[in-house]
């Protein structure tokens, strides 16, 4: 290692202010590099640019309004968010979701999940150079959210689950749609190794490079693809299955050489898996069936019935005047995001209105991370080991 | 409804009674979530003991958050859920701090993941982590006045 040297004699290095407004930092992410020539000698992660006071905010709504602003939080992913927080609202509620809305949620979350390991490889390849694998993700994410935007009407700001089940019936022909992309992802996937999995240059920008060990990953408390990267096989899906997620058959790829090659090898084998619950949930959805639960002063009653009974009238007007509350205590729940474990804390004081909402996202807590992957390395593989954590700012800012 | 385990029967309640009866103030099982009550000063040594037991192996923390009860007292929560990988069990640590001079002593050498989480929530309910070595504004400027997320800051803002 060279250090410049001073007339003095004194050891000087550079202070290089990466970010807020870096492409490569894929939101607005500011590190502080204290560089020696190109050797990053410590890295200062300065966060805190798109904080918009989500958790504030969400005590100030009802529980039903509250699911608008966990879309705005990991915007590549907001069913999962949806998910967490309705998931943890039922539990409080003791509120148990059909069977068909379940398996609806986990096809979408599935689908979720591809769109948003599309959006990570594609910047992530862009980062280092790989053009063309940015376009053709994009082409495909294409696919996904037309999907969202059928069964929603919103391509990103779903807020399709709502607390007790789905927001709408699912609009004819739309698991045709869904079958399209099980049929033809696969080969798309394939188009992506092609470019790069034995790519020279791709080998030689990731492996070896942002080296995250089991034991570090694990007390940084790093999880989803990031920490199975490291040979960790941590998933909130089969450790504390919620959704029906235990009636699926899926593998969970893990690599054990904690590199930024095995997280991009286990996101990609994630998408593939994700294809195989997709086909399975789509088996499993019954043709009908309700989608929301029968809970008489929570779910909000169908339309028709209002016309017909005077208590579904007043329920209405009531869940969407003062809304409803849930009994008084706090629960913890987790459900596996693209990114990794997300949990969603909810306190409830008996009003109708969250006294406490409090999200871990996974990108906030896997940042921390980038620290100890980056100093003592070349600043060149900051790029890479920032894009191979695959944060979301909206996420970590919250 | 789920019905009410025997708390003292479970493996992380029995080691930690027969290991210091008095790191535990109270059991709160709700929902199918236990919830230990400690005492502050007991919550550093108990982090440590839960994290070294080689049979409940709580290895991972998940998450650390406070929670404001304003007006009452002792104000402030914060709770700690920790997760045992090997065991496929999670478990929540609540210590409770008086509203005058909210403190307690970092988790960090036992889980350096709270260094975030402890620093967050310095930064918007103003609770002091004695012994971490950044304890400084996260999210918000570092001139900012106030902290957002205690009950008495209002939703619109200070002004």
């Amino acid at each position: 290692m060279t250090t410049v040297q001073t007339p003095t004699g004194a050891e000087k290095t550079m202070v290089l202010n990466m970010g807020p407004q870096h492409p490569s930092t894929h939101g607005v992410l500011r590190v502080l590099l204290e560089l020696d020539g190109e050797n990053v000698m410590k890295a200062d992660v300065d966060i805190g640019y798109l904080h918009t006071g989500i958790e504030k905010t969400a005590e100030a709504l009802t529980y039903s309004q509250a699911i608008t602003i966990t879309d705005r939080m990991d915007y590549l992913a907001p069913l999962s968010n949806n998910l967490a927080y309705c998931l943890a609202v039922e539990k409080l509620l003791e509120l148990e979701v059909p069977k068909r809305a379940q398996y609806i949620r986990v096809l979408l979350t599935e689908l979720t999940r591809i769109g948003s390991h599309l959006v990570w490889l594609g910047t992530h390849a862009i980062d280092l150079g790989a053009m063309s694998v940015f376009l053709y993700c994009f082409r495909e994410r294409e696919e996904l959210l037309k999907i969202f935007e059928m069964v929603s009407g919103q391509r990103m700001m779903t807020s399709y689950f709502r607390i007790g089940g789905l927001a709408l019936e699912p609009p004819a022909g739309w698991t045709e749609r869904v079958e399209d992309v099980v049929r033809t992802f696969p080969s798309r996937f394939d188009e992506y190794e092609d470019l790069l999995t034995k790519n020279r240059i791709w080998l030689a920008r990731t492996q070896g490079v942002g080296m995250l060990s089991a034991e570090d990953a694990i007390g940084l408390g790093v999880s989803g693809p990031s920490l199975r990267g490291s040979g960790v096989d941590y998933d909130v899906r089969k450790y504390f299955p919620y959704s029906s997620y235990d009636e699926f058959d899926f593998e969970v790829p893990v690599r054990s050489e904690g590199d930024c090659y095995a997280r991009y090898m286990c996101r990609v084998a994630e998408m593939r898996e994700s294809i195989k619950i997709v086909k399975q949930a789509l088996g499993k959805i019954p043709a009908e069936g309700p989608i929301k639960a029968d809970a008489p002063g929570i779910v909000a009653p169908q339309r028709e019935k209002m016309k017909t009974e005077m208590e579904a009238l007043i329920y209405h007007f009531k869940i969407y005047t003062e809304g409803f509350a849930p009994p008084a205590g706090e629960v913890y729940q987790r459900v596996e995001s693209p990114r990794g474990e997300l949990g969603c804390f909810v306190a409830s004081d008996g009003s109708p209105k969250p006294y406490r909402m409090r999200m871990r996202t996974p990108s906030f807590v896997n940042l921390q991370a980038l620290q100890k992957m980056v100093e003592g390395h070349l600043i060149a593989d900051v790029i890479a080991s920032i894009g191979t954590l695959d944060i979301v700012l909206g996420e970590i800012d919250r | 409804m789920t019905e009410t385990p025997d708390l003292e029967q479970n493996p992380a309640v029995a080691k930690i009674r027969a290991w210091r009866p008095e790191a535990v103030s109270g059991l709160v099982f709700f929902r199918g979530e236990l919830t230990v009550l400690v005492p502050r000063e007991h919550l550093r040594p108990l982090a440590e003991f839960l994290r070294g037991d080689k049979q409940l192996a709580f290895t991972y923390l998940s998450d650390v958050t406070g929670m404001d009860r304003f007006p009452i007292e002792p104000r402030f929560e914060l709770n700690y859920h920790l997760l045992s990988m090997s065991r496929k069990d999670s478990l929540r640590l609540r210590v409770a701090l008086a509203g005058d001079d909210p403190h307690i002593e970092t988790v960090i050498p036992v889980w350096p993941t709270a260094n975030w989480h402890e620093r967050e929530i310095f930064d918007l309910f103003g609770i002091r982590f004695d012994g971490h070595p950044n304890l400084r504004r996260m999210l918000l400027p570092e001139d900012w006045e106030g902290y957002p997320l205690r009950k008495d800051y209002p939703t619109e803002g200070p002004r």
